[in-house]
């Protein structure tokens, strides 16, 4: 491995950035692939669901064998809300292998007691996104239904590449979401990552039923689709 | 302190900055029950200073030989592991799985 590669490699973990390096293990020879440089690739189908799966392995094309070395970030969920349904959400989350964490400016809500061993921050989620930086290892998940503490944090999932965004709410609330949205120029294209109603139909009654329904629905958007904000 | 997957190669890049031999081992098959998924890496100086796993410790040490090897040559090898390989007598895996890694030099 030449340490130019290696070095990427650590620099793109430091950044939470998907990368893979690539060796021919016949000719010892290597590549390094980034994601967002996938399409031009030879391998890019290989590639694409490496990264996807977050699976590194061997792979035959034409012949040849290729380890396909693919770093990807750990996968974690942003929750806007530090309501019921989250504190259902936060011990499944972290049983299912997510790095977890919990946005709501509203001091009496974001309390270490209702939330204990978790990433909690008590600000505006617009101020805390700055910092958070949704990527497209991030689900974010929509839980106030009061459109002064969502709409912040909407907007900038709407504008980063996560690969889930899913708001609470009836229709009703929904359909005056979209307009509010549709008024700061998001398109039908970018409103349609929201999933609205939010959870997999499964009936859910209960806030921890309602968390069984989300954290499914987040799962199948992980392993079933492309990473990629814009499917 | 365990070592993550971020220190190991992190380790590789700063022995190697302060010009030390370096190879890096990386698992990159496993059939049956293996302890370490594909991916994972053990990175190996010239002093047989080493960080990182490959296997539950089952075959760490002759990885390690044969890795100072690999740094003197700087031509990379594959190695396999099993119960039912040759080399079991020397090293295997106790689980009964087989394991395929790829040592490399940095250079």
């Amino acid at each position: 491995m030449k340490l130019e590669h290696l070095k990427a490699l650590n620099q793109a973990r430091a950044e939470r950035r998907a990368i893979a390096l690539v060796t021919d293990l016949a000719s010892g020879e290597q590549r390094i692939v980034r994601v967002e440089d996938l399409a031009s690739d030879p391998l890019a189908e290989a590639l694409d669901s490496a990264f996807r799966a977050g699976k590194s392995g061997v792979i035959e094309q034409e012949g040849q064998s290729y380890f396909l070395n693919v770093q990807v970030p750990p996968v974690r969920i942003v929750v806007i809300g530090a309501v019921h349904i989250t504190q259902a959400l936060a011990p499944m989350a972290k049983l299912a292998g997510f790095d977890l964490t919990i946005i709501d400016p509203r001091t009496a809500f974001a309390t270490p007691e209702r939330f204990p061993d978790v990433n909690l921050i008590a600000e505006w989620p617009d101020v805390a996104l700055a910092r958070q930086k949704p990527d497209r290892y991030t689900a974010m998940a929509f839980f106030t239904h009061d459109p002064k503490i969502d709409d912040p944090g909407l907007i900038e999932a709407l504008k980063a590449e996560c690969f889930y965004i899913g708001a609470l709410g009836s229709r009703k609330t929904h359909a005056r979401r979209i307009e509010r949205m549709k008024a700061l120029g998001f398109n039908d294209d970018q409103l349609a990552r929201i999933k609205a109603p939010i959870g997999l139909d499964i009936g859910s009654v209960t806030p921890a039923e309602i968390a069984v329904s989300v954290l499914g629905e987040i799962i199948l958007a992980l392993r079933k689709k492309p990473l990629r904000g814009t499917a | 302190m365990l070592a993550s997957d971020d220190d190991i190669l992190a380790q590789a890049e700063s022995w190697r900055q302060a010009g030390r031999g370096v190879a890096i081992a990386t698992v990159i098959e496993t059939w049956g029950s293996a302890p370490r998924p594909v991916g994972s890496h053990l990175v190996i100086d010239d002093q047989g200073n080493f960080l990182g796993s490959v296997s539950g410790g089952c075959v760490e040490g002759d990885v390690v030989t044969q890795a100072i090897d690999v740094i003197s040559s700087g031509s990379s090898e594959t190695l396999e592991f099993g119960v039912a390989d040759e080399t079991a007598w020397r090293a295997g895996l106790s689980c009964g799985g087989r394991i395929r890694i790829y040592v490399e030099k940095v250079v």
